[in-house]
């Protein structure tokens, strides 16, 4: 059999590196979700209240990062921020602030969103009920928002994960980095060996995103309003 | 002492005067149908009795309170004051039972348990026992707004405001909620009822007020209504709702 490369795969060490880069990956990941859960819930409800300065803030922030790519924004506060203030701070905190900075604005939005479209019908039903505001928005309004979410958040949640692989530009190691060390390592062992391990990191990344969007499927049908 | 005084009450949406120096008195245990054309005001009416609208001027006084004045917390009187609406409005997470037990448990502090008992009498009484796990999606207009009256009900409101509550639903869904009212209205229940249903007012009114432009222009016994309006104007209203060839 010619040398299609495969035989990187069978290196017990390769797919030891590349759990290890996935693990960075995952742990990003999970830590911008769920920063940008919360926070997204806190700025879509700011958003969709009357208040205009909580309204412009949040309009501002969201328009900021639909425009800058989110390199350009990783960019600036990794090489930026440090020189101009001269502070130190480690790629996966800058890279979990940006990421949460920009995910934030965007899960603000989807929250903002589903907020809105609840027909204000159903808050009137709570008042003449003589459901107090807070109340309302605890048992009505909440749980219908959250409802409506889970389709777009998931979606969002998986742009996150992908997007992680941003940060091997600033120096971290994670899943895709770890494959590209791989494949240099490996350019005049095993030539081919570049499809594999892309194949396998194609692979990583579906197994961590498939069974989030199954979820959100199941919980959907679950919660069909 | 009427228990519902609506004084002289004004209601302007910028340039549109929705209501112009209304004023009417509802006693306890009586059936009053508000009829006219829309925009006339009679949904605005009842919104504004239960604060839902802010008004100009004049005063609504209930059950001897100025429920107008600046400081009234209105939370306290809706819960005397209960309302159902032409879109039901069920909350479309909760079931049945969950919808009807939400207001006693968080507003009145009722124990779950009681409230379910009480839940399970009044949907007993409208003939949807089966129906108490059901999802509202899973149940046609009809029903869905049976459960929506009987969880107005639950919470005892001294009077019920009923704004076009069968104008979305199909015709012959129509009777089995004002089956249910008419029960209501003959059980002693106090009423207030904005209806395009003419056959309906006519059985179930104590007594009818006619608005049009934001103005009471009559207000009359259902016989004297229908068949001996006051006014020119309930007479063009009452003829839109005859046929008869000589009009074709």
């Amino acid at each position: 059999m010619s040398n299609t490369g495969f035989e990187i795969l069978l290196n017990s060490k390769t797919w030891l590196r590349l759990i290890e880069g996935l693990w960075v990956t995952l742990r990003i990941s999970l830590i911008t979700v769920l920063i940008s859960v919360v926070l997204g819930l806190i700025l879509g409800i700011i958003a969709s209240r009357k208040n205009l300065f909580g309204r412009v803030l949040c309009r501002v922030h969201l328009e900021t990062v639909r425009i800058v790519p989110q390199l350009v924004l990783l960019f600036v506060a990794f090489f930026g921020l440090p020189r101009l203030y001269n502070i130190q701070i480690s790629a996966e905190s800058v890279a979990i602030m940006v990421f949460a900075f920009w995910a934030s604005g965007e899960m603000g939005d989807l929250v903002r969103g589903a907020i809105i479209s609840i027909p204000p019908h159903q808050t009137q039903s709570g008042l003449a009920l003589g459901l107090a505001n807070r109340q309302i928005f605890t048992y009505i309004i909440l749980p219908q928002t959250v409802r409506r979410l889970i389709p777009p958040a998931i979606n969002l949640i998986t742009r996150v994960v992908k997007t992680t692989s941003l940060v091997s530009l600033i120096g971290m190691v994670d899943v895709f980095k770890v494959g590209k060390q791989i494949i240099d390592f490996n350019r005049f062992e095993y030539p081919g060996g570049a499809f594999w391990i892309y194949a396998v990191i194609f692979f990583l990344y579906f197994a961590i995103c498939y069974p989030i969007s199954k979820l959100s499927r199941r919980l959907e049908k679950r919660w069909k309003i | 002492m009427a228990l519902l005084q609506i004084k002289n009450i004004t209601k302007n949406f910028g340039d549109v005067v929705a209501l112009d120096g209304v004023s009417l008195d509802v006693e306890a245990g009586e059936v009053v149908v508000l009829l006219g054309p829309s925009g006339c005001g009679k949904s605005t009416l009842l919104r504004c009795v239960n604060g839902l609208e802010e008004i100009n001027s004049g005063e609504i006084i209930f059950d001897g309170n100025n429920i107008t004045a600046s400081g009234t917390d209105w939370r306290l009187v809706r819960q005397k004051i209960g309302m159902v609406f032409q879109s039901y409005e069920l909350f479309p997470h909760l079931n049945v039972l969950e919808n009807i037990i939400l207001s006693p448990k968080k507003v009145l502090k009722v124990p779950a348990e009681k409230a379910v008992r009480e839940a399970e009498t009044l949907l007993a009484r409208i003939g949807l026992s089966d129906k108490i796990k059901a999802f509202p999606r899973e149940l046609s207009g009809g029903q869905k707004q049976r459960v929506a009256i009987v969880r107005s009900l639950i919470m005892h409101p001294r009077i019920l405001l009923l704004d076009e509550i069968t104008a979305a639903l199909d015709p012959e869904m129509v009777r089995e909620v004002l089956d249910v009212v008419l029960k209501l209205a003959k059980g002693g229940q106090t009423l207030l009822i904005v209806t395009h249903e003419m056959e309906f007012a006519k059985v179930v009114a104590d007594r009818v007020v006619f608005l049009d432009k934001g103005k009471i222009v009559e207000i009359s016994t259902p016989h004297e209504f229908f068949n001996e309006p006051k006014t020119e104007r309930a007479e063009k209203f009452l003829n839109i709702f005859k046929f008869d060839n000589a009009n074709i």
